[in-house]
């Protein structure tokens, strides 16, 4: 059974049509790797799955919360999918602490005692425990980002959506934010994530969809994607000839 | 004739002056409450609230709070509606500081990076959740220097309330003058309170401002 069902999604932005047409079903504990040219759809892929953006047809369920556009359904939706940004979007005037906390308690209303046990394992599972009464501005960009993922852990998701997560980052600090993102896939995650590290596609994903112009235009293990492309665009976009 | 002392006139002026802070402070509590409720109005999803919000404003902030002061003392008049002075001075106050509050707030609100309003959404909070807890504790920071200085248009707005016969600082030099012949003392001390009272204001609002420019930090 599929966790996450995606059937003939399309979007628009006022005239201009950005998915045309998506169909992708996710198994529990997959690991998706979306990749292709900008301006493909990616984000907007990803963004539509949790509702940051309302589809203009097809639909979208995570297990079996479907997307509509009211309060309710996108909460329990939600719930369900959390989401990693390129730019952290860390709050600012929170600790570290805080910020796992916040949710926890607002949406789901645990008690504050509960939310801080959660939010310190959270942090120990990437690695930031001692971080807790930091401020966001006082991490360097790879701990934010794991600062972000602990975050979206604490609320329990079923899948996490990750927009390219590695992308703001100095290079030197792209390594420990992908081996958290390592460790949950090896502990049945399911993930969701646009990224530009083929290498860490190649080792870690369970399927690569290349996406272009709107369209998921191949689909496979990286195995098959990377070593034997078949359209012409796959193979310019990954640099063979 | 009775002589009136310096000390004569500046302790009738300084007791109008009482009437003037009172004013100030429920036209601008007053006005903050309303301002909120049109600032939630002004950025609601729905566009029917928002378009009543814009309008709101623009009408509060296009037409001279004078007029609005005659239309609030004489207008209701007109329906057999007897407005005491006091009451038309407080109700047209609070209502023109709102719609100056709730434009000044909607620009720090929006000031706050799209990504927050993503990040908490995507955690699964609710709108007003949203501003409670993310969007407004950032955006009343930034919001401090040109709220109180804002404050300051409001105690010399109140100078406006004399002409319909609500005695405070204004009306009182008036009075005053009236009874001594020696107006230019007397505005001169009305002036000198006046400004005793915004210069503070206006000042602690460039302070303010400067120390939010100089702390790069978001706490
Ligand atoms: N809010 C929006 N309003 C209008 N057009 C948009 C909006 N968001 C995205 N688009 C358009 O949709 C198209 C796809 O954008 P999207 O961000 O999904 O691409 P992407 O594959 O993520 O690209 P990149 O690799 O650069 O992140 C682009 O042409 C973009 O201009
Ligand atoms: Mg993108």
């Amino acid at each position: 059974m599929s966790l996450i069902e995606i059937t003939e999604v399309r979007k628009s932005f006022g005239p201009n049509e950005v998915l045309k047409g998506i169909n992708l079903d996710v198994a529990p504990g997959e690991v998706i790797a979306i990749i292709g040219k900008s301006g493909s759809g990616k984000s907007t892929l990803l963004r539509c799955i949790n509702g940051l953006e309302m589809i203009s047809g097809g639909s979208i369920s995570v297990a079996g919360a479907q997307l509509l556009d009211d309060q309710l359904h996108l909460k329990t939706l939600r719930l369900k999918v959390g989401m990693i940004f390129q730019q952290f979007n860390l709050f600012p005037h929170l600790t570290v602490g805080g910020n796992v906390i916040l949710s926890q308690t607002v949406v789901k209303k645990t008690d504050a005692k509960a939310a801080e046990a959660m939010a310190r394992r959270m942090l120990d599972r990437v690695g930031l425990g001692h971080k807790f009464d930091a401020y966001p501005d006082e991490l360097s960009g790879g701990q934010q980002q794991r600062v972000a993922i602990a975050r979206a852990l604490a609320m329990e998701p079923i899948a996490l959506l990750c927009d390219e997560i590695t992308s703001a980052l100095d290079p030197e600090l792209v390594a420990e934010v992908l081996s958290v993102v390592r460790e949950l896939a090896a502990e049945g995650m399911t993930l969701l994530m646009v990224t530009h590290e083929m290498k860490f596609a190649r080792d870690v994903c369970s399927r690569v969809v290349f996406m272009h112009q709107g369209r998921v235009h191949e689909i496979g293990p990286p195995g098959e994607v990377f070593s034997n492309p078949q359209t012409p665009e796959l193979k310019q976009f990954l640099g063979v000839h | 004739m009775t002589e009136f002392t310096l000390w004569d006139i500046l302790r009738n002026l300084l007791l109008a002056t009482r009437w003037t802070i009172v004013l100030s402070l429920v036209s601008f509590i007053g006005g903050g409450a309303v301002g909120l409720l049109l600032l939630f109005a002004r950025i609601s999803t729905r566009k029917a609230i928002r378009t009543f919000a814009r309008c709101y404003i623009e009408l509060f902030q296009g037409t001279p709070l004078l007029m609005q002061l005659f239309i609030a003392f004489f207008g209701l008049g007109l329906f057999g509606i007897d407005v005491p002075a006091w009451l038309a001075a407080g109700l047209a106050l609070i209502l023109w500081t709102a719609s100056f509050l709730a434009e000044i707030w909607r620009g720090c609100v929006e000031a706050i990076a799209k990504g927050q309003w993503e990040a908490s959404a995507s955690l699964g909070m609710g709108r007003l959740q949203q501003m409670r807890y993310v969007i407004l504790p950032q955006a009343m920071k930034i919001a401090v220097p040109p709220t109180v200085g804002f404050s300051v248009q409001v105690i010399k707005g109140t100078a406006l309330t004399s002409i319909i016969g609500f005695v405070e600082l204004s009306k009182a030099g008036t009075v005053v003058t009236n009874a001594t012949f020696l107006p230019f003392t007397v505005y001169g001390l009305v002036a000198l309170i006046y400004f005793a009272l915004c210069w503070p204001l206006s000042r602690s609002s460039q302070f303010l401002e400067r120390k939010l420019n100089v702390a790069h930090r978001n706490h």
